[in-house]
């Protein structure tokens, strides 16, 4: 991409911003393509099946839902934390918070064996299920983190950025939870059925959001021309090895968890040392390109006087959490239900083998539609809005004073 | 399990229910025994709801139930005009299952198909209601508000539901199926609200095994509660504590 | 919560329908009324006006009495709208543009969506199967203590 397309009206670039749009363009017209053909045809044209029964599209769907509470996490440590730096990145993490949420539910929407039944999903509320409280909670994100907007950008509001920034804090914070939940609550599965997967959900929204932040600040930077301040960087880039070692963290105690109940022992087999392609991606992916690798490069002496490490420690991380999302929800349905603990099972449906799932390219065009939609919304909303952080560098050299 | 029925015991219908029970009597002696006369037989008037009075159970005999045989999935494709074919994205609503337990080497075959929970975990996950039990116990999915989410898909401890991935045609037009909504073994419901058996289990008699004893679990004098009163059973994966409808016998 | 629920998809069903009936509507000005073959007996189970306005208000219940209760009185069941309005040539309702449902349906240009999953033909008897269940039967599933009564 080239080094000086600026995104803000005031430079007046036309024909980058064009281009950029087309390019997002581009890619939600395969979507929606993928979209209409599965539509007419059935899932019977996906990798998807009746033993891998969420696949590609939710890998991406739930990376971008959690990611999108976490990237709001910049705004909650200004709002709600009072860190001026922070405070300045406020309104471009809530844009992208809004952004990101309304990809990941697109993508969620589009797979949907009767996505024309939106309607139903909307007004028919079975409030035992983790599921529908999702649909509130994503909801309310829309209505509440969009208020929160308002308030940073109108003068006359702005007294009321910070209790409706709190509440946006909270309300995010149920939604993670709720998100973790869905896994969390699935009784039966080997790879589910744990509390941790709420707390753990929030720590790796934490860590995919601000990693998310980092990648789109650092582009919004270098296209305008500007050279982030070393003291900001030093501080976010810090924020998120902190998170990045915190997910790491939980991940370790799931499994050790696991590893102490004998009758998980199989899946932990399975999954860390298994011949398969979550053993892989597990360790590959969200070990060391997701976790090992970025928190090498973060606390590299150099990280903070060179945004180009940053920048791609942040993207590794994103890498890496698309990986830990397919080891979740891909991983945790390959391994088979053990109805009768003690035996050995065969079926004509699968009982007791390893589920296979080779996506399509219908699939994967769904999935990428969610990035898509995100890119889209934001490359508009920069057009348009201010959203560039405009920092106060006496503010901030106080506050580094205060500690 | 819950307290079995006992019709005089109900303030609501109890007395016309007991009149009509010495009805059927009188009418069944007075004509022939065994032999009833039209509508007195039903299970239910057609226009009456089903109450949580009947609770529909089933008992698998699996020291009955032959390795080899496969009668119960076929009568079960037949009557749901189901395509048989057991690809990875098609739908088996009933399945033999054979087992050996990796200690003693002991070898059993059984159908497994929707446990009919008294807790379905299905129906505490799916977000609109779709997926739902009835109140004698037949948990069912609502095509008509089923998304296709299949939420309810990851939640089954059983395996047991199946999501319809192409577009179908010629279905039974008592047994309404179709794209993108999820489906699962219904205990023939529509056979069942005739007073019919579900069509498994009348194959496995036709076979002449006899593995299958369905019935009504709160009518002490049904054949499945006898059965179940008389027989060691078990529930499968009763660690979660759903009370499964259909229990397991041999195992 | 049920009230403010179907407050919404009435709103949505008002809107989706302006939405779908508005382009059909400018092509099929001028073209044809759609003529309807008659069905099976003397009259329908309703006058033939009330049908045309509510037949989707007495399915929608029928459907919901059915699916959730067990209930299944004949009445006003699809199965049974099919067995009469079932249409000579295709034996179906909704197979060609000329039968019973799609007549209408095409006509108005409102999408349906009750032939993704329901038979659009009759019931293929069985041999031996008896129309009304007329003969004696004694009841296998319910010895003794449950046995309902005639109908009214």
């Amino acid at each position: 991409m080239a080094n000086n397309v600026c995104l803000d009206r005031a430079c007046g670039k036309h024909s980058q911003f064009w281009t950029l749009l087309a390019l997002g363009g581009l890619v939600m017209l395969g979507t929606l393509s993928a979209f209409f053909y599965l539509e007419h045809h059935g899932h019977i044209e996906t990798g998807m099946n009746n033993q891998i029964v969420w696949g590609l599209p939710h890998v991406f769907a739930v990376f971008l839902i959690v990611a999108a509470s976490g990237v709001l996490n910049v705004a909650s440590i200004g709002s709600v934390f009072g860190k001026k730096m922070y405070k300045a990145r406020a309104p471009l993490s809530g844009m992208l918070a809004l952004a990101m949420l309304a990809g990941g539910l697109a993508v969620l929407v589009l797979d949907l064996g009767r996505p024309d039944r939106l309607i139903v999903a909307m007004t028919y509320y079975n409030f035992k299920s983790i599921f529908a409280w999702n649909m509130i909670f994503y909801n309310g994100f829309f209505a509440i983190v969009g208020l929160y907007l308002i308030t940073l950008m109108d003068h006359k509001l702005k007294p009321w950025s910070k209790p409706v920034g709190l509440l946006a804090f909270l309300w995010r914070l149920a939604l993670t939870t709720a998100t973790g939940s869905i896994f969390g609550f699935l009784v039966a599965r080997a790879g589910y059925n744990s509390a941790l997967y709420a707390p753990m959900f929030i720590i790796y929204s934490f860590a995919y959001g601000l990693a998310a932040f980092l990648v789109v600040q650092s582009v919004m930077y270098k296209w305008n021309n500007i050279a982030v301040d070393e003291r900001i960087l030093a501080r976010m880039k810090n924020l998120l090895a902190v998170f990045v070692a915190a997910g790491l963290y939980f991940t370790a105690v799931l499994h050790l968890t696991n590893l102490y109940f004998a009758k998980q022992w199989e899946f932990e087999r399975f999954l860390l040392a298994g011949d398969n392609v979550y053993t892989t991606l597990f360790w590959l992916g969200q070990v060391v390109v997701g976790g090992i690798v970025p928190l090498l490069m973060l606390f590299n002496s150099n990280a903070s006087k060179n945004p180009a490490i940053v920048f791609l420690a942040a993207l590794l991380v994103l890498v890496g959490g698309h990986a830990q999302m397919y080891v979740t929800i891909v991983g945790g349905q390959a391994f088979p239900l053990d109805l009768f603990p003690g035996y050995a099972e065969t079926s004509s449906f699968f009982d007791g083998v390893m589920h296979s799932y080779t996506p399509s390219i219908w699939e994967m065009m769904l999935g990428l539609g969610g990035i898509a939609t995100a890119f889209l919304i934001t490359t508009v909303a920069v057009r348009v809005l201010k959203f560039l952080p405009q920092d106060d560098f006496k503010e901030i050299e106080l506050e580094a004073k205060e500690g | 399990m819950s307290e079995p029925n006992r019709p005089e015991s109900n303030p609501e219908n109890g007395g016309r229910r007991t009149f009509m029970v010495a009805g059927a009597a009188v009418a069944g002696s007075a004509i022939a025994p065994g032999v009833m006369l039209y509508g007195i037989a039903q299970a239910k008037p057609a226009d009456e709801a089903v109450t949580d009075k009947t609770r529909w159970g089933m008992l698998v005999d699996t020291t009955k139930c032959n390795s080899g045989c496969t009668d119960c999935v076929t009568a079960c494709n037949t009557e749901n005009a189901l395509s048989g074919k057991t690809g990875p994205q098609d739908s088996q609503w009933i399945r033999k299952v054979e087992i050996k337990n990796l200690q003693t080497g002991a070898q059993n075959s059984l159908p497994m198909m929707c446990q009919h929970c008294e807790n379905p975990p299905c129906v505490d996950v799916c977000p609109t209601g779709a997926s739902m039990k009835r109140a004698d116990g037949i948990v069912l999915v609502d095509r008509h508000i089923c998304i296709g989410c299949r939420y309810c898909m990851m939640a089954c401890p059983y395996k047991a539901r199946s999501f319809v991935h192409e577009p179908l045609t010629e279905q039974n037009p008592e047994v309404p199926r179709g794209k993108g909504c999820v489906e699962s073994c219904t205990f023939c419901v529509q056979r069942v609200d005739r007073d019919e058996k579900p069509a498994c289990v009348e194959a496995c008699d036709k076979a002449g095994h006899k593995a299958l004893v369905f019935g009504d679990l709160n009518n002490p004098e049904s054949d499945v509660a006898k059965a179940v009163k008389a027989h060691a059973s078990t529930e499968v994966r009763g660690d979660l504590r759903l009370n499964t409808g259909v229990r397991y016998q041999g195992i | 919560m049920a009230r403010l629920s179907s407050w919404l998809r009435l709103a949505a069903l008002i809107g989706a329908a302006a939405v779908l009936a508005a382009p059909s509507f400018e092509a099929a000005a001028g073209a044809d009324k759609p003529t309807l073959t008659r069905g099976k007996g003397d009259k329908c189970v309703e006058d033939t006006e009330f049908m045309r306005r509510n037949h989707m208000d007495l399915l929608k219940h029928q459907r919901d009495e059915t699916m959730h209760k067990g209930i299944r009185t004949t009445k006003h069941s699809l199965k049974q709208c099919v067995e009469c309005h079932a249409g000579e040539k295709s034996g179906s309702v909704a197979a060609s543009k000329e039968d019973f449902c799609m007549a209408c349906h095409s006509y108005a240009g409102v999408k349906l969506d009750c032939w993704d999953c329901h038979a659009t033909k009759p019931m293929a008897k069985k041999p031996g199967q008896a129309e009304a269940k007329a003969e004696s039967k004694a009841s296998p599933l319910m010895p003794n203590s449950r046995n309902g009564g005639a109908k009214p």
